[in-house]
């Protein structure tokens, strides 16, 4: 841990703390189907156009239902229109490297990995996508998985912020104002940045090159054959829309894929971007400023903890390893790249997994066993540290309303949250979401264990071993997608309960909060009183942290207790080996 | 049931319309922009060298001899397979990073005459997370600035003074790691000629 790494952390802490309210002001718009934005003379035409097309009266507002089969359907539509495509690999076009079909197993896991905004990758990009797959199959479910998780946490808003009604908005425009306003002007930009930095955008078969070695004549030198492909563009929705999925196999680790210190810093600050927004967009939505303030800062807390920890850990290294000659103040390097170094591993490491990102930049399964540990409890927390777009913020409502219910418990007041009383049903729908997620991570990870199928995936034994496949579970579920890449997940059985955890994690998560929702909405406010437990300041941000560690501290402690804690005592404390 | 068909027309219609903007518009403008403004970067920043491709300045390559500054150990491929990134995933307690990294330790200290206790840079005996890094530490190329010297009959201070020069620094002096791309250093050398002048 250096002055370097310190000055870094503040820097990107400080630019995401001044990018959070001009977000928050654009969203505000772009979520109001009458919103006015800059852009208004050259994209409102389209966007009237694509309305016409579909036969979408954007004005016509949905109750929950409503909303819920519209998201249903066009999810499934585009989960169908990705397998289908996947499928017939082989027949369509821009695939110079004859690349099959995928199996139909690959094929089911990888459509509902992308379509639930995981982008978890039994595959190997460059060895498996042609370049049309990565264009249509992958980069569809880039920007609407995200415009999606936007639109859920835009009702989710609006259902606290309204009174006395029904409906929530239109499903229709809430996407496609998401994309034509929102996520397509971002990734443009920011894709052509990418490009600046090194990054490709091209349509040419790979390349052979001639190393320099055996241009001398060097005996046993090879050639370097080269992927190639358009990577820029589905690289940057990756990022702006944490999905995570790389193009290639090594992800944002791959120099084409992240080749610069600089394009690493606004990578990180991409996945923060929309997610920060959103804190002000609630508390601007809910006319409360400093409530969004106040989530923003819990939020940041934790970030802040997850950090710290991980980049220790990284510093720390391996002891085993520093034991055979090597430089422990180098701190442990297997997996990472030379310039990011330590601390933009760990830092890279924090935020892909507070949010439901999962794209990388060193490899987590080489990571210490408590630098490990620290991407594995964000993920597990429910990602809603700052979070994936939308996910993240609905998650975290989630957690306010458990907050609100345990402060309300505490002092014996019926709770209530910015003026709507929580009563029983929007409590059992809160728990409901919190206990999809446990039943799949811990559910699918004991069956893995206890199969022939789950072990013959492992990379690595013992109890890494069984963080291998607690992680893969844990980042299906969720919907991050990064993983202890060692494990061997394109089999049958790994791909079909990944496919149907990560399917789990976000539609058994995502659907009980439109009735919710739904509920909040048709409530009236209750006028503030003395009685009233404020949503802002110190006392509510740390209650607010402690009830999400609890949750999932006593949910997932004894898991983790069997893989990474029981393995950094195995590291520091003995010389056994698996 | 009218109402759900209805829906479901909507849904198919919207996903190829959106898939009509996002997946073609959308890549095919990056493509377009990108070829036309930064063309080398765009096609992978290929090094050409009377008319043959060397390699990526981007991208390692696998470099054995003793003249040559050495990258780091690769787990892509063979070692330094483009078509194949990716790091080992061994896991800190595995047995066979503690046995991969005991030897390349040994090699290392021999292959630079180092002293059988001298402390060895991380960099140099683990491997990076693409398996295509194309960096190394700055110490790690202090240390073997000596053998590519003696290698090519060199002055010691020609080399390392090449190194200086090949030396990056953090961005704007804050951002990721100081470091040296070995194969643009490695060109340098082979350009000076045979006297390092």
């Amino acid at each position: 841990m250096n002055i370097s790494g310190w000055i870094q952390l503040a820097l990107f802490t400080g630019v995401l703390l001044a990018v959070t309210k001009p977000m928050g002001l654009y969203l505000v718009q772009v979520l109001d189907a009458n919103g006015t934005t800059f852009m208004d003379p050259v994209v409102k035409p389209l966007e009237r156009f694509i309305y016409c097309l579909c036969g979408v009266n954007p004005a016509r507002e949905q109750d929950w239902k409503q909303y819920a089969l519209s998201l249903a359907l066009f999810s499934l539509a585009g989960m169908l229109f990705t397998y289908a495509i996947l499928r017939l690999q082989h027949l369509l076009p821009f695939n110079p490297r004859q690349l099959g079909a995928l199996t139909p197993d690959l094929a089911f896991n990888t459509a509902a990995s992308f379509t639930t905004n995981t982008n978890w990758q039994s595959y190997a990009g460059e060895a498996t996508m042609s370049y049309f797959s990565q264009m249509v199959a992958l980069t569809f479910h880039n920007f609407m998985s995200a415009a999606a998780g936007i639109a859920v946490a835009a009702v989710l808003v609006r259902g606290v912020a309204r009174q006395g009604v029904q409906t929530l908005g239109n499903f229709w425009a809430d996407i496609v104002r998401l994309t034509l306003y929102l996520l397509l002007p971002l990734s443009l930009v920011f894709a052509l940045f990418l490009v600046s930095q090194g990054m490709i955008q091209n349509f040419h078969d790979f390349t052979t090159a001639t190393p320099v070695e055996m241009k001398a004549g060097v005996d046993g030198a090879a050639p370097q054959v080269i992927a190639q492909g358009p990577m820029a563009s589905q690289v940057a929705i990756k990022m702006i829309g944490t999905n995570g999925g790389g193009f290639t196999n090594a992800n944002a680790a791959h120099p084409y894929e992240n080749p610069t210190p600089l394009s690493n810093f606004l990578q990180m600050l991409s996945i923060f971007l929309i997610p920060s927004g959103l804190t002000y967009y609630l508390g601007r939505m809910v006319k409360n400023q400093r409530h969004g303030w106040t989530v923003w800062a819990a939020m940041a807390l934790v970030f802040l903890a997850g950090v710290t920890v991980c980049w220790w850990a990284e510093s720390a290294g391996n002891p085993r390893i520093a034991a055979l000659g090597v430089d422990a103040a180098d701190g442990n390097m297997e997996g990472k790249e030379v310039r990011f170094g330590i601390f933009n591993s760990a830092l890279f490491a924090t935020v892909t997994t507070d949010a439901s990102c999962g794209a990388v930049n060193a490899m987590h399964d080489s990571f210490t066993p408590l630098g490990g540990l620290v991407p594995l409890v964000n993920i597990e927390l429910g990602e809603i540290i700052f979070g994936g777009v939308g996910s993240g913020l609905y998650g975290m409502m989630v957690f306010i309303i458990l907050t609100v219910f345990l402060a309300g418990l505490m002092v014996g007041r019926t709770p209530e949250y910015l003026g709507k009383k929580i009563e029983s049903g929007e409590v059992k729908l809160a728990v409901l979401f919190v206990m999809a997620a446990v039943l799949s991570v811990l559910g699918f990870t004991g069956w893995a264990c206890v199969t022939a199928w789950g072990q013959a995936g492992l990379a690595n034994t013992g109890p890494h071993g069984f963080s291998e496949m607690l992680y893969a579970y844990s980042s299906g579920t969720g919907n991050n997608g990064s993983a202890f890449a060692g494990l061997t997940a394109n089999t049958p059985w790994y791909n079909t309960t990944l496919g149907f955890a990560m399917l789990f994690g976000r539609f058994l998560m995502l659907l009980p909060l439109l009735p919710l929702a739904g509920s909040l909405a048709r409530k009236k406010i209750v006028p503030v009183s003395g009685g009233t437990f404020p949503v802002h300041g110190v006392t509510f941000a740390l209650l607010l942290v402690a009830t999400i560690v609890i949750v999932g501290a006593l949910t997932f402690f004894p898991a983790l207790a069997l893989g990474p804690i029981v393995e950094h005592f195995i590291m520091t404390g003995s010389a056994a080996l698996y | 049931m009218k109402k759900l068909l209805v829906e479901l027309k909507t849904s198919i219609v919207a996903t190829l319309v959106i898939a009509v903007i996002v997946c073609g518009a959308y890549p095919v403008a990056v493509l377009a922009v990108a070829q036309g403004v930064f063309p080398e970067k765009a096609n992978g920043s290929l090094i050409v060298a009377n008319g043959t491709t060397v390699g990526a300045s981007l991208l390692g390559q696998s470099f054995t001899q003793a003249s040559y500054f050495h990258p780091r150990p690769s787990a892509a491929g063979t070692g330094y397979d483009a078509t194949a990134s990716g790091g080992s995933n061994l896991g800190p307690t595995s047995r066979k990073l503690v046995e991969t990294v005991r030897d390349r330790v040994a090699q290392y200290r021999a292959e630079n005459g180092l002293a059988p206790d001298a402390l060895v840079p991380a960099d140099a005996v683990t491997a990076s997370a693409s398996g295509l890094d194309p960096d190394i530490s700055v110490k790690n190329a202090l240390f073997q600035a000596a053998r590519v010297a003696k290698a090519r009959g060199w002055e010691k201070a020609s080399v390392e003074e090449l190194l200086r020069k090949h030396t990056q620094g953090r961005t704007f002096g804050l951002l990721g790691e100081p470091r040296v791309n070995v194969l643009q250093l490695n060109l340098a050398l082979d350009a000076l000629g045979r006297n390092g002048k």
